[in-house]
């Protein structure tokens, strides 16, 4: 092997005990992914993508497994998480919620103010820095959860639909604007879409889950060289067929749930 | 049809309309008061309602400016004053850290919902006489038995307004490893500030209420009792003087708590 693993997930599985009934949100889930990979996950609803990643988040414990995080650095956070929406606060402005990340640490003010504005100039929102949640567009409010996340420095960074509720047109904007920043700073990414065409254009290698109990059923690779434009992934046949494989899987999984 | 060529001299027109129908709106609400103060003068002065009742506005004005003059109104105004904001800050105090500590740690809840449920339906002018016989005749037994009806909407509202605040943010918090003090600060306090205050504007009405009928009851002194006297003696323009201050005091409360509404809550 060649790079290093910075996930390793093995045999994870989590279930949701309630009223005397068990349901598996997920089973012997195994991964692994290298430093420095864009991993997009990608599978029906209520297939245990949120489950895995809120228990990678450190939101929600593990019936049975383990998974690591391999670290780097002593001081660095292990994760940060980008939320679907409604992920920023709204009682601390643009700056404050881009900052939150480093003030929890309580690191030094300057070093705070130097790297908050290397952010927000970053996704475009220095003008913003005042401004409070209410008065921003969806777009921009997903810009600040990412900038939030990046700004924290962490090992790894996890993403839940974070474009999710944007429409197509921010959505093309923001998936390029996060290509970038993840360009430069080369982080580990899990991203979890419901989107095919989202996982094409941002990732390495593409997992699909199958539902209940949620598992990994299958990977492609997605060896595109970066940067990518939206443009090259509609035109590139290879990747149109690979579009119909993840589709067709994603159809027969949700007529499977239906039976 | 009408051709309208100048887009803006339309446009124009249609923004002084509406400033014009907001103009409006303010002046119906200073009108409103003025109308009844009007009409009451009227009825008054014919005597369509009896005048020693009623009596007209303008009597009234001139005995509040006597009762000034003398000084003594200002004597019921200061200790009025003064027991409402001791009484308010003893209630609203204990209430906002007992609401927090509730909406946070939830065996804390569940071990007090129920003492606060039993206690609250109970008026604490009932309390009154324990309150007496407790604290003595003075100073501190109104004090507190304005505490004691604050304290109960500023409990319940601050523990609802921390359970109100979404999943989400909690999340957010824990994932961004925020300690203890940070949560408490950054979390707790300004997402439960919004129901907070409306429970603290509620407290604030009731602590009006309660030091009329507390001073009506055991007091030689304040508004309540200047109420209160003038009634038994019949001088009835002297209550009108109370019942008019009281009106105003609320009034003027509620725009201060609504102008720290806005200024705490900048976000909202």
């Amino acid at each position: 092997m060649s790079r290093n693993t910075k996930i390793s997930i093995r045999e994870l599985t989590k279930v949701f005990y309630k009223k005397k009934q068990s349901v598996t949100a997920i089973e012997n889930i195994s991964l692994d992914v290298e430093e420095g990979e864009f991993v997009c996950i990608v599978g029906p609803s209520g297939c245990g993508k949120t489950t895995l990643l809120r228990i990678l988040a450190g939101l929600e414990n593990q019936s049975s497994g383990r998974f690591k995080i391999e670290r780097s650095n002593e001081d660095r956070p292990n994760q940060s998480m980008v939320f679907q929406e409604r992920g920023i606060l709204p009682w601390l402005t643009v700056e404050e919620n881009v900052a939150f990340g480093l003030n929890m640490r309580h690191l030094p003010k300057t070093y705070v103010k130097e790297r908050t504005n290397y952010f927000l100039r970053k996704v475009g929102l220095v003008k913003f820095a005042n401004m409070y949640p209410k008065e921003l567009s969806g777009g921009m409010k997903q810009r600040v959860s990412i900038a939030r996340a990046f700004a924290n420095d962490p090992e790894i960074l996890l993403m839940d639909e974070p474009f999710g509720a944007l429409d197509e047109q921010n959505r093309y904007i923001l998936q390029e604007e996060l290509l970038s920043i993840w360009s430069e700073t080369k982080k580990t990414v899990l991203f979890i879409t419901h989107s095919i065409d989202e996982a094409l254009y941002l990732s390495d290698r593409v997992l699909l889950m199958s539902a209940q109990p949620g598992k990994m059923a299958a990977e492609i690779k997605i060896d595109l060289p970066r940067p990518r434009k939206l443009e090259d992934i509609r035109s590139n046949p290879e990747m149109a067929s690979k579009f119909l494989d993840i589709w067709q899987h994603l159809q027969t999984e949700v007529q499977g749930s239906r039976l | 049809m009408k051709d309208l060529k100048n887009p803006i001299e339309t446009e124009k027109q249609e923004w002084r309309k509406q400033q014009n129908q907001q103009r409006l709106k303010t002046w119906l609400t200073i009108f409103s008061p003025i109308c009844l103060l009007l009409i009451w003068q009227f009825l008054s002065q014919s005597g369509l309602i009896d005048a020693r009742f009623f009596p007209p506005p303008t009597a009234i004005i001139s005995t509040f400016i006597d009762l000034l003059t003398s000084g003594e109104l200002f004597d019921h105004i200061n200790i009025s004053l003064f027991r409402i904001f001791a009484g308010f800050l003893l209630g609203v105090i204990p209430g906002i850290i007992l609401g927090l500590c509730m909406g946070l740690y939830a065996p804390i809840r569940h071990f007090l919902s129920p003492l606060i449920m039993a206690l609250m339906p109970i008026p604490t002018l009932a309390l009154l006489p324990i309150i007496l016989i407790i604290f003595g005749i003075g100073e501190v037994s109104k004090v507190v038995t304005i505490a004691g009806s604050v304290f109960f909407p500023v409990v319940i509202n601050t523990v609802a307004g921390v359970i109100s605040i979404d999943s989400i943010y909690l999340d957010v918090a824990k994932n961004y490893g925020a300690g203890r003090k940070d949560f408490f600060l950054k979390i707790a306090l300004p997402g439960s500030l919004p129901v907070m205050l409306e429970g603290i504007q509620m407290g604030q009405a009731i602590a009006l209420l309660t030091i009329v009928a507390a001073e009506m009851m055991g007091a030689q002194s304040g508004i309540g009792y200047m109420i209160w006297t003038s009634y038994s003696a019949f001088l009835l323009k002297e209550m009108f003087v109370g019942l008019i201050l009281i009106s105003f005091f609320g009034y003027i409360f509620s725009l201060l708590l609504r102008a720290l509404q806005r200024k705490l809550l900048p976000w909202r």
